[in-house]
């Protein structure tokens, strides 16, 4: 058994061999199961109602979209917002359907927002739930519209009279487009507020 | 082993003192990062933040901070400094060249900096554990390899030896750390979005400290704690199969971060399996470690660095039990998302190798300036505050997340459960106030340890039992 404890062995099994098996049966093959081996490109096909004031054309709410998903990431929302639901825990009738791998088959989804924890709700269903205004004053300070929240403010995304940014903008576009993706058709119950 | 005298430490063996010395002041700089940023981010939870509305210091950015710092801060620091020690020790052999050893300490370090600070302006990157920005990656990467070419290459001219334990786990993690960098930094932010790329970013988030902290970790508090105790450790065979569990069981446990997730389920079971397989590999880690300190456990209460490695296994022992139980699906439905995982996560990084760390440093910082610590009473605060602290503040976020989640399954408004958790933040923050001062008393000691340095060194009084004429006085 001395091979165990030769350099070359340890190199080789330990270091290369057991960590390059572990990553193609646990990391390539789900990823060519669930189709994420490169993403596809994603291009809304239509301007929401509620941001035609905002966006004239489908190339300015596009880059946006992901204008708004670049600020997610920077500002790590991800970090206390998870972004898929769970089929356990009545998480469904909370959020909305259970979350499916071809949701996030797109380029908005890469690198990938799932989260590991929930300091605020996950935000997988998050579109639609909320008029755009009520995110905008959300942002801004979050305890003038939810008295105990611990979430804080983004004042810097908002000019001196409060009016949001183009960066606030994206920001809420990206919210309100979360959600879309879903295939199957389901009613989302409220979230008991 | 070699001999472990340490009289003739750097004399009889090739080591570069100084950059032993780099590398530790590096780390001790990041933990006072990594405590004040922890504290700022948990008083946001109460409202409390101390710079509201200050975009460079959002508490969202400041979050990542506070784990880039610990991660590549001050236990990568730690561990770089340790091996500067260490591997000569055991090989008889110099690293590489002391001139890429200096190269790698100012890149790694000047990288580190840039990325909290880029991170703070607003360019951290959508990686759990590698929120380094995705522009600095690729450096980042390259001071990696650089950095494992100058430790492996002294193992590999002794590399027809029977090596001890400790170099299996450096050489294992070595080979791992690049690839698991490249792995989790640059696939799920390029190739692979959605389902593909959480089963990728999940093995990463497991491999970053399960393949580079956890090996490093236990390996070389196997070389420190026969040398402290001066005797053998218990069983070679156990640690050999601790060593090849490790290196079977971690690369496979990724997918249990994502679990319920869209993530492929047979995956998802593969991962819980091979986390229930883990109790195999820290069982025999731990019993060794106990083992070997029978008959000698007096060391606990009378030298630091033993007592540093004892509590800190005692708490790898409660993570690894806990996550056995956590990681099955039924606990997941429960606590998932909730602070039941930071407190897991401090457990394991703070009370386990950050306390390995400490032991490390306690043993070798007086050695490498030939002089004795300055004050045994401040290593006494230190040990207690940081065990206390860490102790209360896991338990305290354990039962927060058992209360939260079984709230969020009986469908209580969600700002209900915030409300609720109120109380368990707040003693989260006094427990990390007990931190924060146990790591300033820390700081202090080491750098007074450093200013009166001028002192003839003495080892016994380091292991010797605490008695009123052996205990060193402050000030002394």
């Amino acid at each position: 058994m001395k091979f165990l404890e030769k350099f070359n062995f340890i190199f080789l099994v330990a270091g290369l061999g057991l960590l390059v098996t572990a990553f193609i049966t646990l990391g390539l093959i789900p990823a060519m199961m669930t189709k994420s081996l490169g993403a596809i490109d994603y291009h809304p096909t239509e301007i929401p109602d509620n941001f035609t004031k905002h966006y004239s054309t489908l190339e300015e709410y596009e880059a946006a979209l992901y204008k708004g998903r670049d600020i997610y990431v920077k500002e790590a929302c991800w970090h206390c917002h998870s972004q898929y639901v769970r089929p356990v825990g009545n998480e469904a009738l909370r959020y909305g359907p259970v979350s499916t791998p071809g949701e996030y088959d797109n380029s908005l989804n890469l690198p990938q927002l799932f989260g590991t924890r929930r300091v605020g709700p996950d935000l997988s269903r998050e579109g639609g739930k909320r008029p755009n205004d009520w995110h905008f004053v959300h942002l801004y300070n979050p305890r003038d519209v939810v008295p105990q929240s611990v979430m804080p403010g983004y004042p810097w995304y908002f000019d001196k009279e409060k009016n949001p940014k183009p960066e606030a903008v994206a920001l809420v576009a990206y919210l309100q487009w979360l959600g879309s993706q879903v295939e199957q058709t389901g009613q989302p119950v409220a979230d008991g507020e | 082993m070699n001999s472990n005298n340490p009289q003739t430490a750097g004399r009889q063996f090739p080591i570069y003192e100084d950059l032993v010395k780099a590398h530790f002041i590096a780390a001790i700089v990041y933990s006072l990062i990594v405590v004040l940023s922890g504290m700022s981010y948990a008083l946001q939870f109460l409202n409390l933040y101390p710079f509201p509305g200050v975009e460079l210091l959002s508490p969202g950015r400041v979050r990542m901070t506070h784990t880039m710092a610990v991660a590549y801060g001050w236990l990568a620091n730690g561990f770089f400094a340790i091996l500067h020690y260490v591997i000569p020790k055991l090989t008889g052999y110099a690293t590489f060249s002391k001139k890429l050893g200096w190269i790698c300490f100012w890149v790694f370090n000047a990288l580190v900096v840039l990325s909290e600070l880029m991170i703070l302006a607003g360019f951290g990157q959508a990686v759990e554990w590698g929120e380094t920005p995705k522009e600095l990656d690729p450096l980042i990467a390259i001071a990696g390899v650089l950095a494992v070419f100058n430790f492996l290459a002294p193992i590999w001219k002794a590399r027809n030896k029977s090596f001890y334990v400790t170099v299996w786990y450096i050489t294992a993690a070595l080979v791992w750390l690049p690839l698991v960098y490249v792995m989790g930094n640059f696939i799920p932010q390029y190739w692979m979005p959605g389902s593909g790329g959480a089963a990728i970013t999940s093995m990463y988030i497991h491999d970053l400290v399960g393949l580079f902290v956890t090996p490093l970790g236990v390996g070389l508090v196997y070389y420190l704690l026969p040398v402290l105790l001066k005797k053998p450790v218990y069983s070679h065979a156990l640690s050999l199969t601790g060593f090849w569990g490790l290196a079977f069981f971690y690369p496979m446990n990724g997918a249990h971060h994502y679990l319920q997730s869209p993530i492929p389920m047979w995956s998802q079971y593969a991962a819980i399996v091979a986390s229930i397989g883990i109790h195999v590999v820290v069982y025999t880690v731990i019993f060794n470690y106990f083992a070997t300190m029978q008959g000698e456990y007096r060391k606990i209460v009378s030298s630091i660095p033993v007592r540093f490695i004892a509590v800190g296994s005692i708490c790898y022992l409660l993570t690894c039990i806990q996550c056995a139980i956590h990681v099955t699906m039924s606990a997941q439905e429960i606590i998932h998302f909730t602070d039941w995982v930071p407190g897991h996560a401090h457990l394991v990084l703070f009370g386990t190798f950050s306390f390995w760390l400490y032991a490390w440093i306690y043993y070798l910082w007086p050695r490498i300036f030939k002089t004795e610590l300055y004050s045994r009473t401040m290593c006494e605060w230190h040990f207690w505050l940081a065990t206390v602290g860490v102790l209360v503040m896991w338990m305290d976020l354990l039962a927060a997340g058992v209360m939260q989640g079984y709230m969020w399954k009986n469908l209580v408004p969600f700002i209900s459960s915030v409300e609720a958790t109120k109380p368990f933040w707040w003693t989260r923050a006094l427990a990390g106030t007990a931190i924060l001062v146990s790591e300033f008393v820390f700081v202090v000691n080491i750098y007074m340890t450093w200013k009166y340095r001028r002192q003839a060194f003495s080892e016994q009084k380091l292991n010797e039992p605490l008695t009123r004429s052996t205990a060193p006085e402050s000030g002394k």
